[in-house]
């Protein structure tokens, strides 16, 4: 187990030497996280632990991959979908064209569902969903569309209880234990390294999803990374958080109005 | 040491509702220390196991968002497929990395960290299941000068989780549903 200060040193150290600032995160899950790390890899002596971070680039994305969760899964939420479904996609489809940030949206899970929904809305030839993360490894598999066959099942499940009503392996084929999906979505999502840390707004979108991200972040870190949604997103756009996340602490309340009890706003002035 | 007690944190898996369904209406509204439940439930499950305490305990229960402050005086229920930890400034965080011990809520989760955070002011309470989970967590809260309660396991519906436990610690009590009652009924009295 690693001390306070000890984690205060790493996060300096890694800003450093790599730029990422985890200066803001919350303390008790990056604790946990690092903590894990240096468990699994049987490391007893923080400071070896420390220069193995800074001089092995290699060791460090692994690192980086354990400290920023990423933890996802297909229509996970099956109500939230729902919502989006039956309540958001017949306002968006009054546009032209729709565009769609996933901000955190590490290895895309998310985007294919939200894609999914698009396509059986007849709305996905007009969309184009951005995609983004801090990390540039889960990207590489977001862009990919392969997903492991085992959690098919899983999904399909979640699937169907937000709604959808086709055969959910149309979407994908099967080959040696994984599911591709299909270029169809993968052809309108574009999939780009952001950090909400650090990085600005970078275009205006009318549906931004950013769902258990915040919950990593501290007080302060939460609100400007909400600022800087709020500044992405159109009139009458809609943000979409976690299920236990909120923009209460961080907007004026007059200014987005709640959709029913999902952890959407909409823009309201 | 059951006089400086600021939270009673209480796992429990299969089996494990209907002990807590039957001591919760019996303990009264305190100022004293807050109860935290961590239960195994499925992803899915929303607010109901939330609802359902709430009918039954007297002490009110506060439904867990991210960053809320954590108080005496309440009930807090890890929600559903989040990890529940406690933040050093008094608030709650929550988590979604991978399941622990095939399990997310896990409850050596939530013992651990409310272990480091709140050291000796901790009672950790370990009910009924069929997962090894939470004797670890046992584990950490003991290391870090707080007791601990394993239900026993003759009284448990499902004794695998109390008994695994037992076998790898010492528990300070080893108590049947009505003694854990009775235990938590003189915390801060004495």
């Amino acid at each position: 187990m690693i001390e306070d200060i000890e984690l205060e040193v790493f996060i300096n150290d890694v800003y450093e030497y790599y730029g990422f600032d985890f200066g803001n995160y919350s303390r008790a899950s990056l604790k946990r996280r690092v903590n894990r790390i240096y468990q699994l890899d049987g490391l007893v002596n923080f400071y070896e632990f420390l220069s193995k971070v800074k001089y092995n680039p290699e060791y460090f994305k692994k690192v980086i991959d354990e400290i920023t969760v990423n933890v996802t899964e297909m229509f996970r939420d099956p109500s939230f979908y729902k919502v989006v479904r039956n309540e958001i996609l017949p306002l968006l489809a009054t546009k032209p064209f729709i565009r769609l940030w996933h901000a955190g949206c590490s290895t895309g899970e998310e985007v294919y569902s939200m894609a999914i929904l698009l396509k059986e809305a007849g709305l996905l030839h007009k969309s184009l969903l951005y995609a983004t993360d801090i990390n540039s490894q889960v990207l590489e598999t977001a862009k990919k569309g392969i997903f492991p066959l085992r959690m098919m099942k899983e999904y399909s499940i979640n699937y169907r209880d937000s709604g959808g009503e086709e055969d959910f392996s149309n979407y994908y084929i099967a080959n040696y234990g994984n599911a591709k999906f299909s270029e169809e979505l993968i052809s309108r999502m574009v999939f780009s390294q952001h950090n909400l840390v650090s990085d600005t707004s970078f275009n205006e979108f009318d549906m931004i999803l950013c769902r258990n991200v915040l919950i990593y972040f501290d007080n302060d870190l939460q609100k400007k990374a909400i600022q800087l949604f709020d500044e992405s997103l159109s009139f009458f756009g809609f943000l979409a958080l976690g299920t236990k996340e909120t923009i209460k602490y961080s907007i004026p309340q007059n200014r987005y109005k709640q959709v029913q009890k999902e952890k959407i706003w909409r823009k309201v002035q | 040491m059951i006089s400086n007690c600021k939270i009673i944190i209480i796992g429990g898996s299969a089996g494990s509702l209907q002990v807590l369904m039957d001591i919760l209406p019996l303990i009264p509204k305190t100022d004293s220390f807050a109860i935290v439940i961590v239960l195994h439930r499925r992803a899915s499950d929303d607010l109901t196991l939330e609802e359902l305490i709430k009918v039954k305990a007297n002490i009110p229960v506060k439904i867990i968002e991210d960053k809320i402050s954590f108080k005496p005086g309440y009930l807090y229920v890890a929600p559903a497929n989040y990890h529940l930890l406690f933040e050093k400034n008094g608030t709650i965080a929550l988590d979604t990395s991978g399941k622990v011990n095939f399990s997310r809520p896990s409850i050596d989760v939530s013992f651990e960290s409310v272990s480091e955070i709140y050291g000796n002011t901790v009672i950790g309470i370990l009910l009924s299941g069929s997962n090894t989970d939470g004797t670890e967590g046992l584990k950490a809260i003991q290391k870090a000068g707080g007791l601990v309660i394993v239900q026993d396991p003759i009284s448990a519906e499902m004794p695998f989780m109390p008994k695994n436990a037992i076998q790898n610690i010492t528990p300070d009590y080893v108590l049947n549903p009505q003694e854990i009652l009775d235990f938590i009924l003189l915390i801060n009295k004495i």
